[in-house]
Parts: C-alpha cells; sequence; structure tokens
C-alpha cells in the first residue's frame, strides 16, 4: 500500500507493503498476511542456523552503523549460563528519520516477530523493545499488539506452543535524543540518565543488566522475519550496486520537497532518480540547494554529489556521506544554510548528555557561535574558531553526538562557505533580508 | 573470583613503552596508571585513583601508535607493545581543546578563589592550555549553592568531573549528590532537605579538581601557598588516617587526608578534619612552674624537673595517660612507673562509630583519641572513673591533656600532682609542678592506630614558650631518676622505648617511612 | 485528515482535570502508588530483572496522575524503588517529558528541529501562542488552559509541522489549522 502516499511502482515494497492498511495491524489480519510463519519455523530451527542464515543474507544493522546483523548476533555465546537480552532500539529520535514509527504504527506484530525471532537467536528470554516517549500512537498500537500476541501464546513461558519462553516487554522513553545510542539506551532501560556507556566492554559482553545483550533498530528486525520466509538468497538478489548492501531500505524523506514521506527501495537505487521520481522534486518554482541523505548526524551533500549517488552503505559513502539512518533531509533554495546548521547544531547542544567536555561545551559554544554569525554579529576569524572546535569534538569522546554536532558545520564551511562569509560582511542574513524585501 | 589459593596465578605482566620509556606494569593497569609508574603525568580531571573509572572529562586522551583515535588514558588498559605517546602533538592538541571548553564558561575568578594555588584547571592549563580566550559570547551563569555540611557549591566553577557524585555514590554509599538537567545546563545538584551531611561527605571538597566545592570553615580564610604543610596523623580517633597539617603563620588552618592505602586510602572524615582548633589553643602553660608555698612559680627546666623527681623520690607514680601521647611518652611514662611501682590509666572520650563503607575497616571510630592502642600495649589499662583514693605513699602524674574532665573529688589525698602537659586544669592547681609539653603536632614521634600500625607524624607548629617536647622532657627525668641520659631526638626516644617492647621490635623510624608498618602481634594491615 | 486522527482523535485528554492543582513545594503529598495503581507498578516491576528499572515506568505514572513529576512524587518513587531522591531527580532532570513543575491542562509541544523549521514550524507555534494566550514559549495561559513550547524532533518529519497535545500527536499542522484544532480542546 504504502502511506501517506500509494507505493511507487519503482519501490521494493517488502515492510512498507502493509503500511496505510488499519487490518495488518491487528493479530488476525497479520496472520492473514503470512505473518508469524517465520516465527514458528525459527523456533524449530536452532540459533545457529537462524544466525547462519541472517549472516547469508548480507542483512545490515538499519539504525545507522551498518554493522552486519547475523555476525552481531553470533557475538552472544551460546551456554554461557547467562541469563540474554535482545533490546529493540525504537528511539528513533535523529532528526529526518520517521522510517521505524512507521513500521510501529502499521505492522506492530512484524516488530513482535522480529524481536521474538531474534531472541531465540540469540538466546535470549526477554526483549525490551524501547520506544520514544513522543511515539504515543506506535506505543500504544504496539502494547496492544504485545497483549494479543500474549493473549494468543506467541509470546510468554510457552511461545507459540513450544518450550521455549519468549518474552517482549514495551519500554517507554522519556524524551532524550541520546537514548538512540545504544549504551544510553541500555542506561535508560535501567533506570539511570541515558549516558552513553565507555566500551569496551561491548554489549554482547556486559549490555543491559550487565548480561550480554544485543540491541538492534526496529526496521533490522522487522526484516528478519522475511529473510527466514523467503530465503537469505532472496534478500541477497535485491542488491542494485555493491553487494555489501542487500535487501530493501527504507528510506524517510523530510523538508522542502513535493511528496515527503517513507520510501522503501532496494539498496543501490539511484537518489536522483529518487529525488525526482518518487518524492516528486522541489516545490513549484524552487531548486534542491543541499541534502542531508542519512539523517542530521551525516555529512551534507551538495545537489551534484547527491545527484551522483547510488543508495547504499557504499554508494554514500562514496560520495562523501553517510546512509545513516536513512533520513533524507532536502534544503531547496529558499534556505540559509547557516540558519540551517545554526538550528542543527542547537539540536545537538540540546540534547548533549552533558558527560564529555568536547561535547557539553562544544555544542552548546558551537550554537552560540553559529546563531551569532546569522544574526550578523559574526567576525571572520569565528570562522576557523568553528572549525578548530569541531576539530575538538571529533572522534574524543564516548559516543559521536559530538560529532555529529561537527559534521554539518564542517560541510558548511567546505561545501557553502560563501554564505558564511555574506552574513559577516553584510552584518546581517542576506536570505532574510532578500526575503523582507 | 574464586581461583584456588593454592594455584593462584602471578599477575601477568604487561610491557609497554609511554614516552620513549620502557614499563612493565600488571595486566589490566589503566594506561595513566602506567604512565604514572614511569614518573609521566597524563592530566586528567574526572580520574581519580580512589573513585571508578567515568572517563568523561577526556582531559587525559593520549595517543596510542596504531590506534584510529586518541585513547582516554583512564580508561584504555595497557596491551603487550604498546607506545603510548603523552606528549605528542595530536594529544597535546585534544588536551589543550578540552581545556579551553573547560574554560569557556569558567568564570576564572582565580583571585577570590579558594582553590587557588592547588588548582588543577589552573595547573593544566599552565602546563598545556592556550594562553588567550576565544569566546566572544556571554558566559554561562548559575548561583552558587549550600550543599549542607561543610560543603558549598559554586556552580559556575565546575567542570562536571563527577567526582564528587561518585564518592558518594560507591564510598559514603549515600547518593546525596546528582548530576542534573543536561548539555551545558548540567550542574551537580541535590534534593531540597538532603543535605552533605554524611560524616565522611567532607572529602569531595579534597576530590574537586578545582574550586567549585569549597570549605566553608575554611572559606576566604587559606591562600594555598601562604600554608606550610607537614605530614601528620590524625589524633581525632584511633583510625589513624594519614593528614597533612596546613600552617600558617605557626597557626593550623587545615587538615587534610594524606593517601595511605593501607589505613585511610584517600580520605578522613569530617569530625577529624574539622576538629583542629584545639591544637591552637591559647590558654597553654608556656614555662615551667614549680610550688612555693601557697603560689606556683615559674622556673628554668633544670629547676622543675629536680622538684619533679624530688617530689616522685620514694613515691608511686600514679599516672593518667592521655590517649593524644605518642608512643615514646608513653613507653617513658611505662618506665617512670615501672621504676616507681606505680601504676597507669587513661581516659578517653567515645562517639559513635561512622564507617565509610567504600573503604574496608575504615572508620570514625568510638575512641576519639589517637593512640588508645599504644596506651594498652604500655600496659595502661582504661579507666571510666579514676576513682582510686590515693594516699600519701601516691604522687598523681597527669600526662598530657585531660580529654574526659576528672573528677577532682574521687582522688583522694595523693602525697602530690605532677602536670606533664600542656594545660593546667583547674583542679590540678595545687600541682607541685607543672612541666609543659608540646602537643602533636609540635613535636615529632609515632601512634598506634586500632589495627596496631605505627605511624609517625612530624613537628607541624612550633610549641609555644618554653614548651619542649614530651619525650624530652620524659627523658630527662628519667634520667634524674637514674634511668638513662634523656634524648636529643625523637628518633632516639622511639628508638629506645621499641627495644624494650617487643610489639615495636625491629621498627625506627627510617623502618616506619611516612607510610608506617604494623606491630609485632597486631594485625595492623 | 491524517491517520494519527483516525486513530486517536482529538479527544479530550485522559488526565484533562491536572494543571492548577498540582502539588506544590511544601505542600501535603497524597501518595500515588496506592490501590491499583500501586498494583499496576509491583505487575510492571515483574518485567525486569531490578527495581530500578521500573523507574522511567514509575514517573511516567505518576505524570500521569499528577500532570507533573512533584518533589513529594520522587521521593515517593525513590522510597518504593530504594533509590535516594537526589538519584531520582538525576534522572527527572534528564529527559525533557518529565514535567517538574505543573503546566497547563493542554500541554502543546511543536517540533521546530531543520526538516520541520524548513516547512514553516515555528510560524506554527506562533500560531498556537496567539491562538491560545500564552504569549511567551513555556508560560502558561492565565485560564491554565495551555502551555506552548517548542521541542527538538518528534520523528514525523516528513508530516511537518507534528504538534502533540497532551497524548495527542497531529501531523501536518499549518498555522491556518490552529483555531480549528483548538477548537476540539475543552
Amino acid at each position: 500500500m504504502g502511506y501517506p502516499h500509494k507505493s511507487h511502482p519503482r519501490e521494493t515494497p517488502v515492510l512498507s507493503k502493509h503500511f496505510g492498511d488499519p487490518e495488518a495491524r491487528t493479530l488476525a489480519g497479520w496472520r492473514q498476511r503470512g505473518g508469524y510463519r517465520a516465527l514458528e519455523q525459527a523456533l524449530g530451527m536452532s540459533p545457529a542456523d537462524i544466525v547462519n542464515v541472517v549472516k547469508e543474507s548480507g542483512l545490515r544493522g538499519r539504525g545507522g552503523a551498518g554493522f552486519p546483523t547475523g555476525m552481531k548476533w553470533s557475538f552472544m555465546k551460546p551456554g554461557d549460563g547467562k541469563p540474554h537480552y535482545l533490546a529493540c532500539n525504537a528511539d528513533e529520535s535523529e532528526p529526518g528519520t520517521f522510517k521505524d514509527r512507521e513500521i510501529m504504527r502499521w505492522t506492530p506484530h512484524a516488530l513482535i516477530e522480529g524481536c521474538a525471532l531474534g531472541a531465540h537467536a540469540i538466546g535470549a528470554e526477554t526483549a525490551y523493545i524501547y520506544i520514544r516517549g513522543e511515539f504515543t500512537e506506535p506505543l500504544r498500537v504496539m502494547e496492544a499488539a504485545v497483549r494479543e500476541a500474549y493473549r494468543d501464546g506467541i509470546l510468554g513461558k510457552n511461545a507459540m506452543g513450544t518450550t521455549k519462553r519468549v518474552d517482549v516487554h514495551v519500554h517507554k522513553g522519556a524524551g532524550a535524543y541520546i537514548c538512540g545510542e545504544e549504551t544510553a539506551l541500555m542506561n535508560s532501560l535501567e533506570g539511570r540518565r541515558g549516558n552513553p556507556r565507555i566500551k569496551p566492554p561491548f554489549p554482547a559482553v556486559s549490555g543491559l543488566f550487565g548480561q550480554p545483550t544485543t540491541i538492534n533498530n526496529v526496521e533490522t528486525l522487522a526484516a528478519v522475519p522475511h529473510i527466514l520466509t523467503n530465503s537469505a538468497q532472496w534478500y541477497k538478489e535485491m542488491c542494485l550496486s555493491s553487494p555489501k548492501s542487500t535487501g530493501s531500505k527504507l528510506f524517510s524523506v523530510c523538508g522542502n520537497i513535493r511528496k515527503p514521506g517513507n520510501y522503501e527501495v532496494t539498496m543501490g537505487f539511484p537518489f536522483k532518480e529518487f529525488l525526482y521520481d518518487l518524492c516528486g522534486g522541489p516545490l513549484p518554482g524552487r531548486t534542491f540547494k543541499a541534502i542531508i541523505p542519512g539523517g542530521s548526524s551525516v555529512p551534507i551533500q551538495t545537489l551534484d554529489e547527491a545527484e551522483a549517488t547510488l543508495m547504499d552503505y557504499e554508494g554514500f559513502v562514496a560520495q562523501g556521506t553517510m546512509l545513516g539512518s536513512g533520513g533524507v533531509i532536502v534544503f531547496d533554495d529558499t534556505q540559509c544554510m547557516v540558519k540551517q546548521i545554526a538550528r542543527l547544531a542547537r539540536f545537538y547542544a540540546h540534547e548533549s548528555c552533558a558527560q564529555c567536555t568536547q561535547c557539553r561545551e562544544g555544542t552548546a559554544w558551537t550554537t552560540r557561535i553559529l546563531e551569532r554569525i546569522e544574526n550578523g554579529e559574526g567576525q571572520m576569524d569565528d570562522l576557523d574558531t568553528l572549525l578548530e572546535i569541531g576539530e575538538n569534538m571529533t572522534g574524543k569522546t564516548i559516543c559521536v553526538l559530538s560529532d555529529s554536532c561537527a559534521t554539518p558545520v564542517f560541510s558548511g564551511l567546505q561545501k557553502w562557505r560563501h554564505e558564511f562569509e555574506a552574513h559577516i560582511k553584510q552584518k546581517r542574513c542576506p536570505m532574510r533580508s532578500a526575503v523582507a524585501a | 573470583m574464586t581461583a584456588p589459593a593454592t594455584t593462584a596465578p602471578a599477575t601477568k605482566m604487561v610491557s609497554l613503552t609511554i614516552e620513549g620509556r620502557q614499563v612493565s606494569v600488571p595486566e589490566g593497569t589503566s594506561i595513566l596508571e602506567a604512565a604514572k609508574y614511569a614518573g609521566i603525568l597524563v592530566p586528567h580531571y574526572c580520574y581519580h585513583p580512589g573513585l571508578p573509572v567515568a572517563g568523561v572529562c577526556r582531559m587525559c586522551l593520549v595517543e596510542v601508535e596504531k590506534a584510529p583515535k586518541l585513547a582516554p588514558s583512564c580508561a584504555t588498559s595497557v596491551a603487550e607493545g604498546q607506545v603510548v605517546h603523552v606528549h605528542s602533538e595530536k594529544a597535546l592538541e585534544a588536551r589543550k581543546g578540552v581545556l579551553e571548553l573547560l574554560l569557556i564558561n569558567h568564570p576564572l575568578d582565580c583571585p577570590i578563589c579558594d582553590q587557588a594555588g592547588e588548582c588543577e584547571l589552573q595547573d593544566y592549563t599552565y602546563m598545556e592550555g592556550r594562553a588567550d580566550s576565544r569566546l566572544r559570547d556571554p558566559k554561562r551563569f548559575n548561583p552558587m549553592e549550600d550543599f549542607g555540611g561543610d560543603v558549598i557549591y559554586v556552580t559556575n566553577r565546575c567542570i562536571l568531573c563527577t567526582r564528587c557524585v561518585r564518592f558518594m555514590d560507591t564510598m559514603a554509599e549515600d547518593p546525596v549528590l546528582n548530576v542534573s538537567e543536561r548539555g551545558d545546563r548540567a550542574v551537580i545538584g541535590k534534593f531540597e532537605g538532603h543535605d552533605l551531611t554524611h560524616p565522611w561527605a567532607g572529602n569531595v571538597i579534597d576530590l574537586c579538581p578545582v574550586g567549585a566545592l569549597l570549605s566553608k570553615d575554611s572559606l576566604n580564610k587559606v591562600r594555598a601557598w601562604e600554608v606550610d604543610r607537614t605530614a601528620s596523623v590524625c589524633p581525632n580517633c584511633t583510625q589513624g588516617c594519614n593528614m597533612i597539617v596546613e600552617t600558617r603563620d605557626n597557626i593550623v588552618v587545615r587538615l587534610r587526608p594524606r593517601p595511605n592505602d593501607a589505613v585511610n586510602r584517600f580520605f578522613m572524615c569530617d569530625y577529624g578534619r574539622l576538629n583542629y582548633r584545639w591544637i591552637n589553643r591559647q590558654d597553654r602553660v608556656e614555662t615551667p612552674l614549680v610550688r612555693r608555698g601557697s603560689d606556683l612559680v615559674t622556673a628554668d627546666w633544670d629547676a622543675a624537673l629536680a622538684a619533679a623527681a624530688s617530689v616522685l623520690g620514694g613515691a608511686n607514680a600514679r599516672v593518667i595517660a592521655s590517649p593524644m601521647l605518642s608512643n615514646e611518652a608513653l613507653g617513658l611514662l611505662a618506665r617512670l612507673i615501672a621504676k616507681t611501682g606505680g601504676s597507669g590509666v587513661y581516659r578517653v572520650a567515645r562517639g559513635e562509630r561512622a564507617p565509610l563503607p567504600g573503604v574496608e575497616n575504615l572508620a570514625r571510630r568510638e575512641d576519639l583519641g589517637a593512640n588508645v592502642r599504644g596506651l594498652e600495649l604500655f600496659g595502661f589499662t582504661r579507666s571510666e572513673t579514676p576513682a582510686w583514693n590515693l594516699g600519701a605513699g601516691d604522687v598523681l602524674v597527669l600526662a598530657g591533656d585531660e580529654q574526659v574532665a576528672i573528677d577532682a573529688s574521687a582522688i583522694g589525698s595523693p602525697r602530690a600532682i605532677i602536670v606533664i602537659g600542656g594545660t593546667l586544669p583547674s583542679w590540678a592547681r595545687g600541682a607541685a609542678v607543672v612541666l609543659p609539653i608540646a602537643n602533636f603536632a609540635e613535636e615529632e614521634g609515632t601512634f598506634t592506630n586500632v589495627d596496631g600500625r605505627v605511624q609517625r607524624f612530624m613537628q607541624a607548629r612550633s610549641a609555644p614558650g618554653y614548651s619542649r617536647p614530651s619525650f624530652a622532657v620524659l627523658g630527662d627525668l628519667l634520667a634524674l631518676l637514674g634511668e638513662g641520659t634523656g634524648f636529643m631526638l625523637a628518633a632516639d626516644a622511639f628508638a629506645a622505648v621499641a627495644s624494650r617492647e617487643p610489639a615495636f621490635s625491629g621498627m625506627s623510624y627510617d623502618t616506619l617511612g611516612l607510610r608506617g608498618a604494623p606491630t609485632a602481634g597486631g594485625a595492623g594491615r | 485528515m491524517s491517520a494519527s486522527r483516525e486513530e486517536g482523535g482529538l479527544h479530550a485528554p485522559a488526565h484533562a482535570s491536572h494543571g492548577s492543582g498540582g502539588h506544590g513545594h511544601g505542600g501535603t503529598h497524597t501518595p500515588i502508588f496506592t490501590g491499583e495503581r500501586r498494583q499496576q507498578l509491583d505487575e510492571l516491576l515483574t518485567r525486569y530483572p531490578n527495581k530500578m528499572a521500573g523507574l522511567l515506568p514509575a514517573l511516567w505514572m505518576a505524570q500521569e496522575a499528577q500532570g507533573w513529576v512533584s518533589e513529594a512524587a520522587m521521593e515517593e518513587i525513590g522510597g518504593l524503588l530504594e533509590l535516594t531522591p537526589a538519584y531520582v531527580k538525576g534522572v527527572v532532570t534528564f529527559y525533557t517529558m518529565y514535567h517538574q513543575h505543573p503546566v497547563g491542562r493542554h500541554f502543546i509541544q511543536v517540533c521546530t528541529t531543520s526538516p520541520c523549521g524548513v516547512c514553516g514550524a515555528e510560524d506554527v507555534a506562533r500560531a498556537f501562542l496567539k491562538h491560545t494566550g500564552c504569549g511567551e514559549l513555556g508560560v502558561t495561559s492565565p485560564d491554565g488552559k495551555y502551555t506552548v513550547i517548542e521541542v527538538e524532533c518528534l520523528g514525523a518529519c516528513g508530516f511537518a509541522t507534528p504538534v502533540m497535545i497532551n497524548e495527542e500527536f497531529i501531523e501536518s499542522v499549518t498555522p491556518e489549522r490552529v483555531p480549528e484544532i483548538l477548537g476540539t480542546l475543552r
């Protein structure tokens, strides 16, 4: 179906096939659409066999880092005598990203199935789905679906009539972007401040409650049942470019574009066609100026770079950015890059957990300088200062929030430096005055 | 971790190179500690050897060859063959960056800050920081807050290292501090009505690497560069926490803990820390006094000592000793008692035990005097009420300052009273001789702590007037009674005492050093 | 009309009675976790291997009951979960969704992060300020009915501008729609 618009013929609707279809939300409706067959099949398989299928499929984490899912699962040592946990990262907070929201809103059982399956594969009896507190509707839908699944015996002491115990619990966040970072999420779930933890130890050794834990993104887990029912080969063959990027991928599209929304395409799809054909191109009378393709934390592309990109992990890297979370933010020619980068910096300053010096102080200072420049009170050497602060904020902290704040600053000063300089020389925002005039 | 005791493997050693120096340290050691071992300081703020690692200030970043990123040396374990650069350009640039960021919102009010002169923000900025500020924006401002107890929080100076929070969480096990808010709005917070009243809470002041947590007791009173520092041992209970006595113009102004893993790690309790004013008391006897009719009149030492010896002639010395007296003094008093056929008791003030849960066997003890263990070793007995009914054959010797008021009526009618102390209690004004001695901060000596550990303390201030060290006075008195020839040095007094007391056998000031050693009989750790 | 409105609709929120009647500092605190709510919490705690993990859920329950999380509530929860009030407060202040002060009966959150910002979110926020009479962000309207704040990314960037009113999530809000939306609130 697709949501909020019908699927485009060039989309590959696997996860999004039932978006917009209220019947798919119910257990009965989900079963009719082939749901829970994969789980049934999986519960009859050994965890190692499931891990092998997922490895073979080439599925990589859809949360941002793109780590191979099968390999991540294989880090969980079976029979270590410890309780294992699966955490599902549904804290989707990366500006520009809203794909997990739709998966949970429309196909909650797909996620429950993925969680139960994943839990079995890593030797866990308990899976927690950590959903950001602002997602009130996904929370309601997921909670209702979990109740249904328990009532039906899919979850619980004897999952789907087997002797295996699988519990899935929904846990509600309370407003903190950083809880999308895996170790921060674990701290938050444990009832702490959402501070990222120093690694090592890695979650597979000491994660939730100090026990071996695997954490996967919503989209990743929701894809696994399809791989089991359709085969690893089927998934691997969904590939238009790099063989290291397989399957379908949901891209969220927002900003100054004609048809914002979620689009599911096969890995390697040409970004240019995606932007113009699927998403309808720019708003009438406008042109695209800058594109952030993978959520606000990745480098900003110029239109030329974007148009040359193939949409997979390697393709985005080849054009100087990253696939990230697949959140495509489009800025058109009416936008002031200084203002937009300042606004992004403000976001990170608001969300910094306050642990690391570079992040706590650097995000706030960067924001103050950028806003000062936007207001026409900047000086030329502020630009050097921004770059140096950015350097200090990159690769030096516990997590990458600090780096994420510096990234758009680097992009901006590299690709739209003239806009910064114009602000400083004219002592005002040239775009703002143009609008006013 | 329950490895069978018989097959406990030897700690595996790891060799690495830090700033060109080869070091070999036990597996699991952090790079920061390994560097320290190699004599190289890696600047740091949040790391403290007595607290769990936080790894948040990012000051201790070092370059490790072949590693993609700089490593936080406090949170990175050593690895075989590692080559670490502490002072490489990359590492220096990173730390310079941290310092700049720590200072942008810092008020730079060093001239009025109590921490000035002993501030790690000053020190590391001096070593590695920028000479200028690039900040063009207004600084953040937060009001000061009274954290209760002895602690005041100067929010603007805080660098959020969280040492204080971790101390209260893991050492005091009384989590009354938190990090509140997030981003650059974050501050150290507490909950209304729940103050820093834990008996060990004052340690957060020492742990704070900057001037954010200050002592109300010493607020605006102490400039770091004006004080003289002396290694000592806290006399305020039997735990024997190692400490530093800080004096200015011969006045004790502050007591702070001195690290000793075997006793107090890095800490001392608030009671011990704040109970120092008595050391400076002004009502001291400053010259020897002897009785002339109804008056006590000043005398020189020779005359006073001769008078004391003569009073003691043919009498039994009944000694009431203070728990604040050194082993040296107590050992000599024990010889006096043995010589005269007398006896010795002690009285000590009592309080409630107050442990620091995060450190095994560390507490403010019930006995609020330093050398109870020493008293016991030298044969003194505890006496809650010295109702002796002393008679004409007895001489009462009050040694050291009275800590628990003595009921004069219970003493009876001794032949005479000799006071060997710093002050003269009103009931003892009829004394035959008063020999003024130094208190623990005014002389050298040793205490034996509750676990039997013998620890040295050094002289931190000069004694008032003609007061002399206790070991010297007692040594001379014994010499007049035909025992020995007196002592010029505390070390000699200790050697003399140790030679007769089996618990101290083999000990000397040299072997005790600044960390002490356990007595032969005692556990002493 | 967006699907989220079909799903949830703009009915009056379940906790429409909170707001001005919150527990002030120093006032007497009526325990929150009694009866059914206590049972609910105990049930919830069975999902986790320790009590601390129940902290975020317990704070949510307190906010649902009180309309905000008072210091007394923090103390009560700390007592139940064996945490000190200072610890609880450290956690509360980390998360933006817990109200540390009473707020208007209708708590309006307008996303103004970049993707929405470029689609006119700031005008939406201004429209809410104007039509609610709040005047200023974070200030409760004189009748205690509304508080409007700007929030960071609500995770619905393709539906700019998303607005949350209490538990309700409204997509694709434009300044023009604001009076109509407010009209449905009581």
